[in-house]
């Protein structure tokens, strides 16, 4: 009897987050990482304190806020272990639970600040 | 003279494989994308955080974001994305079953062309909605 | 007139009597248009050195035996060209990721053990009798399965594949395609004895989509893609048996 792999709970993590940053990934880090900053194509102000208040405290916007942070690092830990088994480390059953709880943490993080955010 | 071992095997070792075909190289950078795509992820998350603790210490976050080593991080970060994006839509037929429209099976070149699109129009919506609130 | 020219022909050269490390040797080709790099291996063995040991057999990319690394690459050297890389000198090595037995043949024990573990075989629901007819499948169901069918277990896929280099245990390209061809086929009933072999952890969950192994495939049997169809196949496999009643399959 082969053991069944728990990686479809993962991979699903991880192709959802995969298709969510490949879907609007550059934009976004283009967005907040560049043209806001620089002010070039978008004004500075576009990222101001109320308006990012206001988008926080938005059902839609705290799940938005969540899904992105939440699906990009469970997609970014699971890819980052493949990545130490092909650099020929052993990846260890420990290593991949740090790598998934990092990500859940992670999750709990935002989670928790959206909430503490309030409505 | 020792009897000659027929059983001896000679197995290459797997130490930089990956610089033994440009096409493994390519496959290493798309990879590598997730460091970037999870310290993406830490600097949102930082931002939360800062929204959490009020206007002056999420202006801080702000100004932070603005410094020439966090654009420089931003630039190869948006790069990386950007890659990981194409080859995500590149192999996106090999994750798929067939898909049969009147008999025929949808071709790759179109499955690979309609994520494209769909990224295309959804970052065209995603900067339209910023945009949109410039005071 | 087909010109003759000379090429160089650097072939990697591994003894197991007297070598604990393979090393290259160099020869001088004459070689013509139409030849392959397998004829000019043949030529080696002909004229310069008769110890040189490479497998052949069809000549026409069919076989499957004349596998191995031209200039880093896996290829059937009976598919492969010398004028494409004349005036360069081709260097041919055993395929990559296999334990090799002298000079260019290497032993594919452990695929035949992979192969027979996915069942390559149809397993009908029930066995029809000559007098009962033929199965019927619509042009759609064949397209299911049939580029899948093509394969000619060569192994340029396994040499392709960084993963099998890497993890011995992975079930690998080809034999994960051929797992797919039978459970594709609306004449086989055999995919829930095959599931097993995909939802462990070296089955489809040993690849991590290089795709190489599609890129190399001289039959465009496009393994990367049987084995991450699968992926979805397992996912549902993995979720669904928690719907079905205690017991079921
Ligand atoms: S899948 Fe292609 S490359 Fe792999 S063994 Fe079969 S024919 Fe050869
Ligand atoms: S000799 Fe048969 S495939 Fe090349």
């Amino acid at each position: 009897m082969i053991r069944r792999s728990n990686k479809p709970v993962f991979w699903s993590l991880f192709g959802a987050g995969g298709m969510v940053s490949a879907l609007i990934g550059p934009m976004l880090v283009f967005v907040t990482g560049i043209a806001v900053p620089l002010g070039f194509l978008l004004p500075h102000d576009a990222l101001r304190y109320e308006r990012m208040l206001a988008l926080a405290h938005n059902p839609a916007g705290k799940l938005a806020l969540a899904v992105v942070i939440s699906l990009f690092l469970f997609h970014g830990c699971h890819r980052f272990y493949h990545c130490l088994h092909d650099f020929g480390i052993h990846v260890t059953a420990g290593m991949k639970a740090a790598c998934h709880g990092f990500a859940a943490a992670g999750t709990a993080l935002a989670v928790y600040l959206l909430l503490v955010i309030g409505f | 003279m020792p009897a000659p071992n027929l059983l001896n095997r000679y197995t290459r070792p797997m130490e930089g494989w990956w610089r033994r075909n440009p096409f493994y190289l390519w496959y290493m950078l798309r990879e590598a994308s997730c460091v970037f795509i999870i310290a993406y992820a830490l600097v949102l998350l930082c931002g939360l955080y800062r929204l959490s603790q009020g206007e002056a210490a999420f202006n801080g976050w702000l100004a932070a974001l603005a410094t020439p080593r966090s654009i420089a991080f931003h630039g190869i970060t948006a790069m990386m994305v950007l890659y990981h994006a194409w080859t995500w839509f590149k192999v996106m037929p090999k994750t798929l079953p067939f898909i049969h429209i009147g008999g025929k099976r949808m071709p790759d070149a179109a499955i690979v062309t309609s994520g494209l699109a769909a990224a295309v129009v959804l970052s065209a919506l995603l900067f339209v909605l910023v945009w949109s609130g410039r005071s | 007139m087909t010109t003759t020219r000379i090429i160089e022909i650097e072939c990697q050269r591994f003894n197991p009597q007297t070598d604990s490390e393979p090393h290259f040797q160099s020869y001088q080709v004459p070689f013509s248009e139409e030849m392959s790099v397998l004829q000019g291996l043949q030529y080696i063995k002909d004229h310069l050195d008769g110890s040189l040991t490479f497998r052949w057999s069809c000549r026409m990319a069919i076989c499957g035996s004349c596998g191995s690394m031209v200039n880093g690459v896996p290829q059937l050297s009976c598919h492969t060209f010398l004028r494409d890389y004349f005036p360069d000198k081709v260097r041919i090595e055993p395929l990559n990721h296999f334990p090799v037995l002298r000079d260019l043949a290497i032993d594919q024990t452990d695929f035949l053990a992979k192969l027979e573990s996915v069942k390559p075989y149809l397993i009908p629901d029930t066995e029809k009798t000559p007098a009962q007819g033929t199965y019927l499948q619509t042009p759609q169901q064949m397209d299911e399965y049939y580029q899948y069918s093509e394969c000619i277990n060569c192994l340029l896929c396994y040499a392709a594949c960084p993963q099998y280099g890497l993890n011995k245990e992975f079930t690998g390209p080809a034999a994960l395609a051929l797992l797919h061809r039978y459970n594709a086929d609306s004449r086989d009933a055999g995919s829930a004895e095959r599931m097993e072999v995909i939802n462990g952890e070296n089955g489809v969950w040993g690849c991590t989509l290089v795709s190489y192994c599609s890129e190399v495939c001289p039959k465009g049997v496009d393994p990367a893609r049987a084995i991450n169809q699968n992926k979805i196949n397992s996912t549902k496999d993995y979720f669904l048996r928690f719907l079905q009643p205690r017991g079921g399959k």
